[in-house]
This record gives C-alpha cells, structure tokens and sequence, in this order.
C-alpha cells in the first residue's frame, strides 16, 4: 500500500523540484522511402511521418494529464537524411529539410532531428551534399535538427570531415546572424554517436533500429539537488546513495510513460534515457547539483570529480528501473541551458578547457557554448578534434556545440530563448591549430578498437 | 483503474465534503482517506476507483483541480501507478 509520505514526495518533485519528462521522440526509419526521384522521396517521407507520428502529440498530452507528470517535448528522430538522399540521381538534401519542416509542423512536435550523416570512416554517396547544405536547412527552417558523426573507438577519426564541419558550424551562425546564431545552437558534431539517443540536436534513427520505435528522455536535476540539500552534510559514499535512489525513482517514472505512450501508439518501446538534462529554468540546473555537492562555483577545481560520482551514480541508480537502457544516459552539461553554468561562465570560473575535461567523465561534450564571432573556421575544427579524440580513446559519445557570436566578443551574450537558454560568450584559446587540420586524413583507430 | 486524490493547502470546513461530492456525482467510489497536517499545512490523500466513472479521466481532474483554485487548495489527481512505479520494486 501506499503512504503518505511517498506521495507527497511525488507531488513535491513535480510541483516545486522541476521534475519532468524531458522528452517522448519516436523513432522512425525512412530506409523504405528511398527512390531515385528526389520528389517522390519527398513525398514518400512526408506520409510516413505524418502517418506514424499522427497521433503522437495528441497520446503525450494524455498521459500527461492521466499520471499528472509534465512531457515537456514531443519529437521524431529519422533515418539520417544522407542515407535516404544517397540513392537520387538529384541530391537535393533542401528538399528534404523542407518536406520534414512540413512535416514537423503537420504533426505538431517541437523538433525532427535526423537531417544527419555519418562519415566517421569516411564521406559516401549524399554525405558530402547533406553535409554542404546544413548551415543553409538550418537558416531555413525552425524544427530541424542536424547531427555529423565524423568519429568514432572503432575507426578513428575523420580529419576531412573534422575541418568541414569547422567551416559549416561559422556559415550556420553566419547565415542566421540576424537571429542571435540559432543555427549551429541545431548542430551536433559528434564521436560514437549512439543511434538510439531521444535528445535534440543530435537525435537520429540508427539504421539497426526497428521500423518505428517509442523512446524517452526523462530529466530531473533539481530533485537529485533538493535531496542532497536535505541530507545535509554527510560523506560521498552517501551522496552517490542518495543520488542513486533518486535517480532510479526518477526513471521508474520515464519507464512507466515510455510504456505506457508504447502501447498507446501500438509502437515498440526502445529505450530510456537515464539522463539529467537541465533548463534554464532556476532550480533544474546540473551545476548547482555540484555546487550542492560542496563547490563554491561551478568550475572551481574539483568539478570533474563531482561531475564524475553524479554520471556515475545516476547510471547506476537507473539502470535497475528500466528494461532498457540507452542514448546518452548520464549528466549533460550544456552551458546557455543551466543557470548555474550561466551563471559560473559570467562569473569566469567556468572555461572551455574545464568544460572539456568535464566532457571526459560525464555523457555528452561541449554542449551549447558561445564563443566569439571571430573565431577562424580552424580553432571550431580543432575543438571538435580534442572532443573526438576524448570520446575515442574513452569509448563514449563526445559531442561539439558550439555557437559562433558572429559579431560580437567575449562578454556580450546570445539569447536563443526557450530551452536553448540564453549566455555569454566564453573566450577560446587563439593560437592557431590551422596547420594540423590542414593535414587532412584519418586519425587510426585507437588499440581501444581492437577488442575482438 | 485507480487514481490517487491529494488536497494540499490550509485547513478550513468541508475539504472532504467538497471532494467526496464530485467523487459521488461521477460514480467515482472513494477507497480510502488518510489526512494529516505537516507543518501547519493540511493534507489529504483519498485513493479512488474511477473504473466507472460517468466522465473522462481528464474531465474529473478539472473538475478538482478547479474546485481546489476556488478554494485556495492545490488538488491534484493522478494515476496511482505513477506512486507504485516510483516507490515500490
């Protein structure tokens, strides 16, 4: 039987500790809308969408209503569009970026993301095409996300594409300079990207996944914070324990919506991800988990530390609530969407180079950081680089998204308002790495890869 | 199915009547009410069978969500197996 108590635990973590379901994303595959007519793949891609996903905004809102649990997103997650382009003999990638704007908007969800491809090995029939028009699908429309996987432990990485997708995150923020850079804000440049993951910008429908597929995203740092407020001072042994109870009861709750939305929709249910994705909103912040934890600011030496029991202890304490477990599962440290980060970034106590090694203990990598507008196409390529070579060497995903301020320098801010946040610019080291991007070719899989 | 009433605010005259009423005009058949008050505040928790109910799940959370704006309390009502998932293994 139920008490009291654990229900107004409940009550109270939705009502004043910001506890959400971050996001439902269907998955969809769009392998079977292949032809070599761009038109009838845009057409093909269009009903599949607004077929599958119909009713999905529609079956959010009431679960949302019937458990009393906000579902802040609803979204979709494709076939990278490179490989659904890869067979027409005209590759128009715009066409597609346009047909899925439609598509968003038909079905009522707050982004599809997917306009994506994968050439961590090297560029294959569409990739070089999709990849030439992202700053251009991205400056064009409102609900598409885009992702490059340009590395990965098993084949090393793709230098070529590394100093591309230097040049396609400047022209993103370039082209959308007169709406404070939002397009590389919808750009993931990742290393091991998993193929199941439900959170934007970098979600996509790997090619092993089924036909359509429910999985969720759940979030929650401001309970794992109110808890560890109330514990008071106790040691670290204790602080993982109390994040690990917390964690798992946050994800019993994103099994209980992904199944229940699974069955609702007649879809099979992929996966939960067992994340901790703030807001901007005060009180749903992962680095005042941290400062919670005993730093006086986000950044301050020990950062890494902190960061490394949270990811750790969230993992641990929501594999066990969930049958299956996936995406990118772990903290997620996006700076211009956490008023802690926000805030410790104002400050000066937060940098690139802390974010960075943060990157190599928790789930994602340098997510949502303004730097300035003049930073050369080069120092973007180098950054993703040292990401990529993080998340290679440490088999885990890293990712790079970073905001170009086109015209504006260390200090100013940008505000791309709603859960994309808002924040300063953070300065990055100018000396120039243009030489080694230059070079060109592949970084060998690392001795990590060879596990057969 | 089963749902899960709490009314949390001050304490004043007639909470459960109120409650119990939209409960009764909905077929909605009270279970169980255990009620105490945390720090100065009162608190209800009224677990119901809503498997007959007259009208949409949705509806009777309105209802009560709206009954609670006009008196000052915040009522919510919720599936029970949101509390099951989360407490129990």
């Amino acid at each position: 039987m139920l008490n009291a108590r654990d229900i107004l635990e409940t009550i109270t973590m939705i009502q004043e500790e910001n506890l959400d379901i971050r996001t439902i994303t269907m998955g969809i595959s769009l392998l079977d809308c292949c032809d070599s007519d761009i038109d009838v793949v845009c057409r093909r891609v269009y009903d599949k969408i607004t077929t599958k996903a119909k009713r999905l905004v529609e079956v959010g809102e009431q679960i949302e209503k019937e458990y009393g649990i906000p579902i802040i997103n609803k979204r979709i997650s494709v076939t990278p569009i490179a490989i659904v382009l890869a067979g027409c003999l005209k590759k128009e990638p715009l066409k597609l970026a346009q047909t899925l704007e439609r598509a968003a908007l038909a079905v009522g969800v707050n982004f599809i993301g997917g306009y994506s491809a994968l050439v961590q090995k090297g560029f294959a029939a569409g990739d070089r095409e999709l990849i030439e028009s992202i700053p251009e699908a991205l400056a064009t429309t409102d609900h598409i996300c885009s992702s490059v996987n340009i590395g990965s432990t098993k084949s090393g990485i793709n230098m070529d594409a590394v100093a591309e997708m230097g040049r396609v995150v400047r022209r993103s923020a370039e082209l959308t300079a007169d709406r404070d850079c939002i397009g590389p804000a919808k750009l993931v440049v990742f290393c091991n990207a998993p193929e199941d993951n439900p959170f934007m910008a970098g979600a996509f429908h790997g090619v092993g996944e089924p036909d359509c597929v429910i999985n969720v995203g759940v979030s929650g740092p401001g309970v794992v914070r109110a808890a560890l407020a109330k514990a008071g001072n106790c040691d670290l042994t204790a602080v993982a324990d109390l994040i690990k109870r917390t964690a798992f009861k946050i994800t019993r709750m994103g099994q209980l919506v992904a199944k229940e939305a699974s069955r609702r929709l007649g879809v099979p249910f992929g996966i939960v991800d067992l994340s901790l994705a703030p807001t901007p909103a005060v009180g749903d912040s992962v680095a005042y988990i941290l400062e919670e934890m005993g730093l006086e600011c986000c950044g301050a030496h020990g950062t890494t530390a902190a960061l490394a029991l949270l990811n750790d202890a969230v993992k641990k304490g929501g594999v066990m609530a969930s049958s299956h477990v996936g995406g990118l599962s772990g903290a997620f440290i996006p700076v211009t969407e956490d008023a802690g980060m926000i805030h410790a970034a104002r400050t000066g106590c937060l940098r690139i180079e802390k974010l960075e090694a943060m990157t190599a203990v928790c789930s994602v990598g340098l997510d949502m950081i303004n730097i300035p507008g003049d930073t050369p196409a080069e120092i973007i390529s180098a950054i993703i680089a040292d990401e990529a070579a993080i998340g290679m060497i440490n088999n885990k995903a890293t990712a790079v998204r970073v905001i170009p301020a086109i015209g504006k320098q260390v200090g100013e801010e940008l505000s791309f308002g709603g859960l994309l946040g808002s924040g300063p610019v953070m300065p990055v080291n100018p000396a120039s790495p243009a030489r080694l991007i230059n070079r060109g070719g592949r970084i060998p899989a690392p001795l990590q890869a060879l596990r057969n | 199915m089963r749902a899960v009433i709490t009314v949390i605010g001050k304490d004043m005259v007639g909470i459960l009547a109120k409650v119990s009423t939209i409960c009764a005009g909905h077929q909605v058949n009270v279970l169980e009410v255990t009620q105490s008050i945390l720090q100065d505040m009162f608190a209800m928790i009224m677990m119901v069978d809503i498997e007959k109910s007259d009208v949409p799940f949705e509806q009777f959370a309105d209802e009560l969500t709206a009954l609670g704006n006009s008196m000052g309390l915040s009522i919510h009502t919720m599936h029970e197996d949101i509390f099951n998932s989360m407490h129990q293994i």
